[in-house]
């Protein structure tokens, strides 16, 4: 029973892995860059949600508010987390990684690092030092076998969320005009141009989804552990770089099935062997995975080109 | 005869390299016009002038009268203009149909059936493997795929840029046969290619490039006939 309740931790966490990683893939996807601001949008939907959820119950909602009427202003606290986060993504795209379109890798790589410490620091600027403490936006627990397992209602949406999302891009880059326009770019970008496909605004758009799904990220992992600060989104971030890396960076099933392979080793590592060593057992298995399968679990290799 | 697309003093550069030289040339409604010449003469990247990938710094590009030479690359396609790249460039993990419809990407999507149908129709091989991911057909049909996506659009131009390249001779007497089965059609075709012989056999017109200029021009069976050209271009 013990060791349920650790893998369902795992899965769980590895959900909200999976979904940040679903932007750093997107978007090396498409961009051939690695947006290390990503985490830190994380961040910035987390404090979004946090000051509408904050300004709702204090201001709006009076003393008693009603359970529906905080369910509302929760929903609408990640709608306006998900809007800006894709709005600052459009913007990060468009004002530091445009310029660089025909710069070489290493500049632009640097260009998302300064933009990842910009981030952080503007955070500590605008919203202080200080960590806030976010409350969950879904409380309770599901109690299973007579209580002996207990799975908190946020692990079971962050499941939920993860396995939603997933679907929903699977159809949306399989089905849809613009995904698959996005998949032609991807491939190539000349012959994509050749079609009468905007290259630039497809490339938005995937910072725009990446970015949306980076808020929705944020609420889940405050939701599970409440210390919101201007550094929350680092860690996160680069674990689930790991996971895109792990699954194979450019796959989505290869993001989804790294971030929640991710998420279950480090559980059982924090429970059967050390919390310390987790994070340390977590990268020697990427480097395990890399030695021996370069491209990742599921990244097909694609040589290059001459 | 009005040109549909009439190309002027044209001068395209790589850096400090001068790769097109003040070249013009015109095309006519229902023509298959050619540009031959050797390797590094300057045919791709007149064409991709053309398409809007690379920029002159001078002269004017039309397209039924109207300048298009500011126009970004995107949109060219919704003006009427398509191009086959060189090296066929058809989306590798995209399955054949996928591509076709990338093809079509500028069309409303009422026009995408009929397209899709009068495609299958010219090249009936694609619609047998319309299912099949394009990164695993060979590579005549990559290059019927190619022809096919860029025919998704209507376009009122057709431009090939190397179709014979890398096929064996079987497969290009067959993509000649389809480039002569689509100018009957009444396709307007601007055609690159190294292969010279086929190429100014099926063409109304020709101009040969040397060296980022164009040193001859003249119609298709003449140039066959021109004794420079045999030279230099046909194997004695």
């Amino acid at each position: 029973m013990e060791f349920l309740l650790y893998l369902i931790n795992g899965i769980s966490m590895g959900s909200i892995y999976a979904i940040i990683a679903l932007g750093y893939t997107m978007v090396y996807g498409i961009a051939k860059m690695l947006n290390f601001a990503h985490g830190d949008v994380i961040m910035v939907g987390g404090y979004v949600s946090f000051y509408a959820t904050t300004y709702a119950t204090g201001q709006l909602l009076g003393d008693n508010p009603s359970e529906t009427a905080v369910g509302v202003a929760t929903l609408v606290s990640v709608l306006l987390a998900m809007i800006v986060c894709t709005v600052l993504g459009v913007i990060i795209e468009g004002l530091a990684y445009r310029p660089l379109r025909q710069a070489g890798s290493l500049a632009v790589l640097i260009t998302a690092i300064g933009v990842s410490y910009f981030l952080q620091n503007a955070a500590q600027l605008l919203f202080g030092a200080n960590p806030k403490n976010f409350t969950s936006v879904i409380g309770g627990q599901l109690s299973l076998f007579d209580g002996q397992l207990r799975i908190s209602n946020v692990a079971l949406l962050t499941v939920v969320a993860c396995v939603v999302i997933m679907i929903g891009l699977t159809l949306f880059t399989g089905r849809s005009k613009m995904g698959k326009a996005m998949r032609a770019c991807s491939e190539d970008k000349g012959a994509a141009q050749l079609m009468g496909i905007n290259v630039n605004r497809t490339i938005s758009l995937t910072f725009a989804i990446g970015s949306a799904l980076a808020a929705i990220a944020g609420v889940l992992l405050c939701s599970y552990s409440p210390v919101l600060q201007p550094t929350t989104g680092s860690m996160p971030g680069i674990k689930a770089f790991t996971a895109a890396v792990f699954g194979g960076i450019g796959s989505i099933p290869g993001a989804m099935l790294g971030g929640i392979l991710l998420g279950i080793i480090e559980a059982l590592a924090q429970a059967y062997i050390s919390t310390q060593l987790s994070n340390a057992i977590l990268f020697a298995v990427l480097i395990v995975v890399l030695l021996v399968k370069p491209s990742g679990l599921l990244g097909k290799y694609v040589p290059e080109k001459v | 005869m009005a040109a549909l697309l009439e190309v002027k003093n044209i001068n395209v550069y790589y850096g400090a390299i001068h790769a097109v030289k003040d070249i013009s040339f015109q095309v006519n409604q229902g023509e298959i016009v050619t540009l031959i010449g050797a390797n590094g003469a300057g045919k791709t990247t007149t064409l991709q002038t053309v398409s809007g990938l690379l920029r002159s710094r001078t002269g004017s590009i039309q397209l039924e009268g109207k300048p298009i030479q500011n126009v970004p690359a995107h949109k060219l396609v919704a003006h009427g203009l398509a191009q086959v790249p060189e090296g066929r460039r058809v989306f590798q993990q995209m399955t054949v149909e996928e591509n076709l419809e990338m093809g079509a990407f500028t069309q409303a999507n009422s026009t995408i059936a009929p397209n899709l149908e009068r495609v299958f129709e010219q090249f009936p091989r694609l619609k047998e493997r319309r299912r099949q991911v394009a990164g695993t057909l060979s590579g005549g049909e990559q290059q019927m795929l190619a022809m096919g996506r860029a025919l998704m659009s209507n376009p009122k131009i057709l431009m090939l840029d190397e179709p014979s390249m890398g096929l064996a001779p079987i497969l290009v007497e067959q993509i000649f046969d389809i480039i002569k089965r689509l100018h009957q059609a009444g396709t307007t075709i601007l055609l690159v290619e190294q292969n010279a012989r086929m190429a100014l056999s099926v063409a109304d017109r020709g101009y040969v490039l040397e060296t980022g200029r164009i040193t001859l021009t003249g119609p298709g069976k003449e140039l066959l006939a021109d004794e420079a050209v045999k030279k230099a271009y046909l194997g004695g």
